[in-house]
């Protein structure tokens, strides 16, 4: 139990996803302009990452390490994605319409964030169990919409500062992006 | 050999994919720290994007429209397979320090985009040395920042000594937050060039700004095709 809380723990806070592992920048930038977006978004990848980790953790330790064929790992983990997104997309739309409502439409925008491919290969690499994997991809999620969230609220109350042109748009949130990492690394002294 | 050419200075000037397009901000803003890791980077993905880009214009009338987006993946990802195993045998200190981000150039944009923009509409040859040009622009760009970075942030560059030893380096420009600043800059130098043209009533639509716009049309292109 302690050890699935240090693994909770480092990567939600510590190693973050995003400000400190790059990972899922595009989303991070892009669907950050409104506090509400960027929570619908967060929950949408906490959903994805979750179900993504705990089936390619499954195919790894099930399928893949028995038959001897971890070489095909990116190959099969980037097509389960892919068809878990557009499964669970339509699984959504047809029996839990008023989630399908407030996800769907950052679902499609899921399979090209390289942080759930990322978390996947992460938790092959160090060898985690199903239960690991499932929480730390978990966590990895969680991460992201503790960012996410942060940079939007931030964002909200740039849109009132007088900004040099040059620096409207990306630039600014990219430093501010800065800003948070260096908070983030605060952290470190934690585990 | 003259469209091989215009290819090549399309990819490196053109449409930079890092200082033009803003293509691919993941890997560009992980592997950055130094000279040596953004070189090997960029030199990983111009092989990988070339031979996928040669493998997809070969297939691209045997591929059916509807499946396109899953069968551009299987071959790049099986690219990306070989290319890590060459790595891990022949060159194991690059594989280390790159690590995660070998798998991950699966997802890299620039490769699909190339792939679905260019590749699947073209012969091979010009398929083949728009990977290349592209692969050499991402490594430039690469290359460039890691440059700044590791000489602002450790006063080298490709690990020889550059700057006097009393310079004292910027160590956060090597660490995370770093690479937000120095991307930061660059994206707003590239605002300034810009505004400065239009100013001068010159068509700036070709510049794009920002990773955000590229990514929502190119998801929203995956996932109109796998309807």
């Amino acid at each position: 139990m302690k050890e699935l809380l240090m693994i909770a723990i480092g990567s939600a806070l510590v190693n973050n996803v995003v400000l400190s592992q790059f990972l899922g920048i595009c989303p991070f930038l892009g669907v950050s302009k409104k506090v509400e977006t960027a929570a619908g978004m967060g929950g949408a990848v906490i959903f994805v990452i979750t179900l993504a980790s705990f089936v390619t953790s499954a195919i790894d330790k099930l399928l893949l390490i028995p038959l001897h064929m971890t070489y095909l790992q990116t190959i099969v983990f980037i097509l389960v994605i892919a068809c878990l997104v557009q499964f669970v997309e339509m699984f959504l739309k047809k029996s839990i319409p008023s989630l399908y409502q407030a996800l769907g439409v950052y679902l499609p925008l899921i399979t090209t964030n390289c942080a759930v491919l990322g978390v996947a290969l992460t938790n092959a690499t160090k060898e985690y169990n199903i239960l690991t994997s499932t929480v730390n991809g978990c966590a990895v999620a969680c991460g992201f919409t503790i960012s996410i969230i942060l940079l939007a609220g931030i964002r909200e109350k740039l849109e009132y500062n007088d900004i040099s042109p040059a620096l409207k748009g990306s630039p600014i949130v990219l430093v501010t992006a800065g800003l948070m990492a260096i908070a983030f690394c605060g952290f470190s002294g934690i585990i | 050999m003259n469209s091989a050419g215009e290819r090549l200075y399309n990819g490196i000037v053109k449409e930079n994919p890092t200082f033009v397009m803003m293509l691919g901000m993941c890997p560009t803003l992980a592997v950055t720290t130094s000279a040596v890791n953004g070189l090997g980077m960029g030199l990983t993905t111009m092989v990988i994007l070339a031979l996928s880009n040669m493998m997809i214009s070969m297939l691209r009338k045997i591929i059916p429209d509807d499946v396109r987006v899953p069968a551009f993946i299987v071959v790049v990802a099986s690219f990306v397979t070989i290319v890590q195993f060459l790595l891990q045998a022949y060159i194991p200190s690059l594989n280390a320090s790159l690590g995660l981000y070998i798998p991950l150039i699966v997802v890299n944009c620039i490769i699909l985009g190339r792939a679905e923009a260019y590749a699947s509409k073209n012969p091979v040859m010009p398929s083949l040395f728009d990977g290349i040009g592209m692969g050499l622009g991402f490594t430039v760009g690469l290359t460039s920042i890691g440059i700044v970075r590791e000489l602002i942030g450790s006063g080298k560059i490709f690990g020889a000594h550059i700057l006097p030893a009393s310079y004292e380096p910027v160590s956060i420009f090597v660490m995370a937050p770093g690479a937000f600043f120095v991307l930061a800059l660059l994206t707003g130098l590239q605002n300034k060039v810009k505004i400065n043209l239009a100013n001068k009533g010159k068509d700036v639509s070709k510049i794009q700004s920002g990773c955000n716009a590229d990514c929502a049309s190119c998801a929203a292109k995956c996932g109109n095709a796998k309807e």
